[in-house]
């Protein structure tokens, strides 16, 4: 039962792509949101995504992975969709029964708002199917290592962040254990309404809690005993190097937004 | 007279006012280049003495001076560390990092060695203890044995003069206690390391240039492993248990059969039966 909650999404791979710096693929992402609202017809939305479909079909992940991101988010991006399609007004009336009238610019916005949704949650699930999580904390540090000055946790965050994605393998592993223990006693997790299950769980969660502190406490004895004394003064071993095909990322994500503002002003459809 | 590489006089340490003192009053030295054995109950002040001597406590009374520093500030405390490493008793909760090679950087990280040295020293460290070919792989994919390998792989990229094991082979199998346990022999005579080994089993003792036996936080037998455990009675009463082999001449003896005095070893055990024939 546990076994089935993976990490992340990460895909391993050696496509360009994956290959980029995290900084890179970050930027890019936010680069890429922000042409998403740059877009103002459907045409720019067509090209940015044959764009992002291109790029997922370069790294080899299967589209199905890509698409698969869109489902927790259907209900928000249909009940958007419903909202502009019913309330919108102005244009030509298509339809209209007692009283619900569908417009040509309700129907339009509908469209838009939908079409912005999905290109946003498909090209942040680029970034973490072909970035592990590991490389993505890396590259949250090193980029907002300048706010240290300014008394942001940088350092601190990456570091729990990195502790945890360490941790959380191990206690899946003890939770499978307690839970066989609890189960070889005649404990039940699997019958029963809502309540009776989450009662079962109690009985796993306070060993699980208790073990977790008693690690947390010797793995900060540790970290201390190797002289860790926060982010000061700290090297790492791994640096980060821009390359090659990071220019080359930031030039495709240029034509990009020219391209987008070139559709804008042409005014296509 | 040879070089003491950590000095303990009167040292004590309380975790709490008024509690019984964890380490009550011990004083001790340690050659540099020595293999020293502690052995003690559960509760003895094993633990205590390790995290003295690492500089992750502080002693509460009297000095202990480790390869010439005292730790009186937090600055002296680094210094300490960095001469004193340590492998813990648990594999799984002193690995830092999800790549094997970063963990093994950890220590280095924090010193602030520059990225091209530590590449290096973990490639070094890691190929002396027999996991370069794991150096990417994931510590949660690894066995008992190696995750401990990996650890004592991160404190030796940090080249420390003294590597303190506690109990770090308590919760391996045995092939993984015999790999350990062989690593740190290899580092005590190959590379000079000083190794404290804190430990529950006697034949790991046996092996030691000499043990400590503590009780209640003092030292309560002291001595080569042979004076040691010869005095069997009182291993056995400080609720401890003496090597297989001496427990086996012991009972030889006492039925009569002239063994020596000191043997330990199954090799030991054959020549002085052979002799005797
Ligand atoms: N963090 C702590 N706080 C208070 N008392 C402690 C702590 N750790 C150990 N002790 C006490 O100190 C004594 C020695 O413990 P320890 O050094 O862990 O022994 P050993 O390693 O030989 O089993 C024990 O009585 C133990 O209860
Ligand atoms: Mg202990």
């Amino acid at each position: 039962m546990l076994k089935n909650i993976t990490l992340g999404q990460y895909f391993p791979g050696n496509s360009l792509i994956h290959r980029l710096d995290p900084r890179t693929k970050l930027l890019a992402t936010i680069a890429l949101i922000a042409i998403v609202f740059v877009a103002q017809g459907f045409s720019g939305f067509l090209l940015l995504a044959g764009f992002v479909v291109a790029c997922a079909a370069s790294t080899g992940i299967h589209l199905k992975f890509l698409v698969r991101g869109l489902k927790p988010l259907m209900f928000i991006i249909l009940f958007t969709f419903i909202l502009n399609l019913f309330f919108q007004t102005g244009g030509t009336v298509l339809i209209s029964i007692w009283i619900i009238r569908i417009t040509s610019n309700g129907l339009r916005m509908a469209g838009f708002m939908a079409a912005r949704l999905i290109l946003l949650v498909l090209s942040s699930q680029l970034l973490t199917l072909t970035t592990s999580p590991i490389a993505l904390t890396d590259g949250l540090e090193t980029l907002f290592r300048p706010l240290q000055v300014i008394g942001f946790p940088a350092h601190e965050i990456a570091m729990m962040m990195s502790i945890a994605l360490r941790f959380i393998p191990t206690l899946m592993d003890e939770a499978d254990k307690i839970m066989k223990a609890q189960k070889a006693r005649g404990a039940d997790f699997e019958t029963g309404g809502l309540i009776a299950r989450a009662k079962a769980m109690v009985p796993l969660l306070v060993p699980l809690f208790v073990g977790a502190f008693r690690r947390a406490e010797e793995l900060a004895l540790a970290m201390d005993a190797r002289c860790y004394r926060g982010g000061k003064g700290r090297t790492r071993m791994k640096q980060l190097k821009f390359q090659g095909i990071d220019g080359l990322a930031a030039l495709v994500i240029a034509a990009l937004l020219a391209a987008v503002i070139l559709l804008n002003r042409l005014n296509l459809f | 007279m040879r070089d003491k590489i950590i000095q303990a006089q009167n040292v004590s340490f309380q975790y709490e006012d008024g509690a019984a003192p964890a380490v009550d009053d011990i004083t001790f030295t340690v050659d540099r280049g020595e293999f020293l054995a502690v052995l003690g109950r559960n509760g003895s002040g094993k633990s205590t003495l390790a995290k003295l001597l690492n500089a992750l406590l502080l002693p509460t009374a009297g000095e202990l001076t480790v390869d010439g520093l005292r730790a009186v500030t937090e600055d002296d405390c680094y210094e300490v560390r960095k001469s004193c490493g340590m492998v813990f008793q648990n594999p799984d909760n002193q690995i830092v990092t999800t790549i094997v090679e970063e963990d093994c950087a950890f220590g280095l990280e924090n010193l602030g060695t520059p990225p091209e040295e530590i590449r290096w020293r973990v490639k070094a460290a890691l190929s002396d203890v027999g996991m370069s070919e794991y150096a990417e792989a994931s510590p949660s994919m690894l066995s008992g044995g190696q995750k401990q390998r990996v650890a004592v792989a991160g404190v030796l990229a940090m080249r420390p003069k003294i590597i303190v094991f506690d109990e770090s082979t308590a919760m391996l199998d045995p092939i993984g206690r015999r790999d350990i346990f062989a690593i740190a022999q290899r580092l005590n005579k190959e590379e000079g390391i000083t190794v404290v080994w804190i430990t529950h089993f006697m034949e790991e003792a046996a092996l030691a240039d000499r043990v400590i036996v503590m009780d209640a936080g003092k030292i309560a037998l002291e001595g080569t492993p042979k004076q040691v455990f010869s005095q069997t009675d009182r291993v056995l009463a400080l609720g401890l248990d003496v090597p297989g082999m001496m427990k086996l001449a012991d009972r030889l003896r006492k039925a009569g059969l002239p063994l020596k005095e000191g043997v330990m070893t199954v090799n030991e055990m054959v020549v002085e039966l052979c002799r005797l024939k």
